[in-house]
């Protein structure tokens, strides 16, 4: 294992999934020449040249329905948007053509596509900027959707979504691109499977189920409640859909409460889905009624000290669990 | 150019008369309500994507918008497969999963059957751009009606088609109404393939009506594309029949207008002039729309018959697992990739 960046292990991925099918592309705006607008491909134009490291024009929807069409004759592209901010100018064609391909087609066209590029709220970029996109894009029955929070994940992930039949999008945290992890050397195939989730840490008073952005965080405040004596699981989805609710049920039966932090609104959204889940599924095990904490339901503001009101933050969390505790 | 023989001409004349009984067909079929959903007709049209598919070779990609069962016909696709689609049936080219906007013939190279206006012109440009991938000389044809030149999709399509030089046929079937509103009312220019001069596209005209104008200015065109991939455009103006779908009694144009282009008529076109030229008595005329009734009614029966996928079905039309469905050639897949493989060495 070595330590590097999310943008590094992600730009592993793309090169190692380039270098073994020649049916695969990347395509988007800034990808080649600019090395894309987080860097995360770097280098590649230079190694893989111009026929499969591709520029575009700003045409989110024109380039995300060619990579569909790429994909429905036997090619395999990887589509970035510069941010999935963006991908609603394309949402008709990752949510009317790729998914609905396969069923409309009566399974003659199954679309290996991989959508991806970073999502959620970064740091003051007004509301056009600021999407989280995973309740949108959940809700769509043949789209996958993944959400890695460490560097090894989002290699693991990303290569599997390459390898994956069919459309999935991989929401890269933006946030977290420059931080750090610890992650397999390049020699050693790293493949995680869409749909599992993993405990990131152990814990047995209160599970913390996170994903993405909400994951660091979750990290951070349980490393604070520690002092206080409450021990937090944390269980990082990884994918949205499919749903590793069997973890999630896992490690409810084991602490009996738990807090869902999301980085998306509340509203119809992944938190409430799990919510559920679990009471339909292992009722008997709550001790505590279950508490998300997500996005206000607001557009989000600009000002920084408004915008942090708005998001999952440590406060809110912290505070969420103590209820839950009864602490 | 080599102009196709005699005998294909009166084939070229056959499909027709198969699309336009299937069509009349289709449409006593809902009102007899066995066929749900939308239903668009091709019934005016015919000349258009037959004279297309005269131009081009069986592996070339075909991809059209909701009024779309000529195409597959043309294609080659089974007059039974078609008529099983609108009943909704599992012997559909589409397994009943598609009806009447989505049919797909993958063995056919058929890509659909797309139903937003202009959202399956980007596909066109993902095909072209694979063939291109991987040093093929295939082309793409492109149809689309009036209606969604003034789409956002395809106006992003064309930059990029024309950007990246892509083997596409643009293909306008330019029947003057997009649903209830006529051109006049919808686009600014004065002719459509205007829209194709915005983007460096070579554009013509092309009377749609005449079954040989569109095959031989098709042939020209596919055969440049064929020597030094490039896109063009055609504007094909035509005339539908029947109104929009089959619920539109089409009160927006006059009468007048539509028997003007009944006079015009493409099979009526094709059949004079291959009875003038001494190719076609009207024996054999009759004998072809005998036939074409004759399949065309066999479908029926064959529609009917047929069963439907069991509910618990529907969850294997999700995600692909990689089983193989009727259509998808694992074979096929693989010397695609063997070509992609070599052709990136």
């Amino acid at each position: 294992m070595r330590e590097i960046t999310y943008r590094q292990a992600l730009n592993e991925a793309l090169a190692e999934e380039l270098e073994r099918d020649p049916n695969v592309f990347l395509m988007g705006e800034e990808v080649a020449e600019y090395h894309g607008a987080y860097k995360v491909s770097a280098g590649l134009l230079e190694r893989f040249g111009p026929k499969r490291i591709i520029d575009t024009p700003i045409s989110e929807n024109g380039f995300a329905g060619l990579g569909i069409g790429a994909a429905m004759v036997g090619l395999r592209p990887i589509i970035e948007f510069m941010t999935f901010s963006f991908s609603l100018v394309a949402f008709d064609q990752v949510v009317n053509n790729a998914p609905n391909m396969f069923m409309m087609s009566g399974g003659q066209f199954n679309i290996p596509i991989t959508f991806r590029g970073p999502n959620g709220p970064a740091h003051q970029l007004g509301a056009t900027h600021s999407h989280a996109t995973e309740n949108l894009f959940a809700s769509v029955p043949g789209l996958k959707v993944c959400t890695p929070a460490t560097p090894r994940d989002a290699k693991g992930l990303l290569k599997a979504a390459v390898r994956d039949d069919n459309p999935v999008l991989v929401l890269e945290a933006e946030l977290l691109y420059s931080s750090k992890g610890m992650v397999e050397p390049p020699d050693e195939e790293l493949l995680i499977p869409l749909g599992q989730a993993e405990v990131k840490r152990e814990g047995s008073d209160v599970s913390i189920i996170c994903y993405a952005q909400t994951v660091p965080l979750a990290l951070a405040v349980a490393a604070q409640l520690e002092e206080e004596d409450i021990s937090a699981e944390i269980v990082d989805l990884r994918s949205i859909k499919p749903l590793d609710e069997q973890a999630v049920f896992n490690s409810i039966a084991k602490t009996h409460r738990a807090v869902i932090v999301e980085q998306d609104r509340a509203f119809c959204g992944v938190g409430a889905e799990i919510c559920y889940r679990i009471q339909k599924n292992i009722f008997d095990a709550l001790d505590a009624p279950i508490l998300r904490v997500s996005q206000e339901d607001v557009p989000i503001p600009y000002n920084e000290r408004l915008e942090k009101f708005v998001l999952p933050n440590a406060d809110k969390l912290m505070a969420g669990v103590k209820k839950v505790c009864y602490a | 150019m080599q102009r196709l023989e005699q005998r294909d001409e009166v084939e070229m004349l056959a499909l027709m008369l198969l699309i336009r009984r299937f069509e009349e067909r289709a449409s006593q079929q809902y009102q007899a309500q066995k066929i749900g959903g939308f239903c668009h007709l091709y019934i005016g049209q015919e000349a258009v994507v037959t004279g297309a598919v005269a131009a081009v070779r069986e592996d070339d990609y075909i991809i059209t918008a909701y009024r779309d069962h000529a195409h597959a016909l043309a294609r080659g696709t089974s007059a039974n497969a078609c008529m099983a689609e609108l009943f909704g049936k599992a012997t559909g080219c589409s397994r009943g999963l598609g009806g009447s906007m989505h049919f797909f013939d993958r063995q056919n190279h058929m890509y659909g059957g797309h139903a937003i206006v202009g959202a399956h012109v980007p596909l066109a440009a993902g095909m072209a751009f694979a063939s291109r991938y991987r040093g093929e000389d295939r082309v793409t044809l492109c149809f689309f009606g009036d209606g969604a030149i003034n789409q956002g999709s395809f106006h992003e399509a064309l930059n990029l088609i024309a950007l990246y030089n892509l083997p596409v046929v643009l293909i306008c079937e330019n029947n003057l109404f997009a649903m209830g509103t006529s051109v006049k009312r919808s686009t600014s220019l004065k002719q459509i393939v205007d829209r194709a001069e915005g983007y460096d596209i070579p554009g013509e005209i092309v009377d749609g009506m005449n079954f040989r104008e569109v095959r031989d200015k098709l042939t020209e065109i596919v055969g440049s594309i064929r020597k030094d991939p490039h896109p063009a455009f055609v504007e094909i103006r035509t005339y539908r029949y029947r109104g929009h779908s089959m619920s539109d009694p089409a009160s927006y144009r006059t009468k007048e207008e539509l028997e003007k282009y009944r006079l015009d008529d493409p099979i009526t076109r094709l059949r004079a002039q291959l009875t003038r030229e001494g190719k076609l008595t009207n024996e054999q005329f009759d004998q072809r729309d005998k036939k074409a009734k004759e399949t065309v009614i066999a479908s029926v029966k064959f529609a009917e018959s047929s069963p439907e996928l069991p509910v618990e079905k529907v969850y294997d039309y999700v995600y692909f697992n990689g089983a193989v469905e009727a259509g998808v050639s694992p074979a096929k897949r693989q010397e695609s990739a063997a070509a992609a493989a070599a052709a990136t060495e």
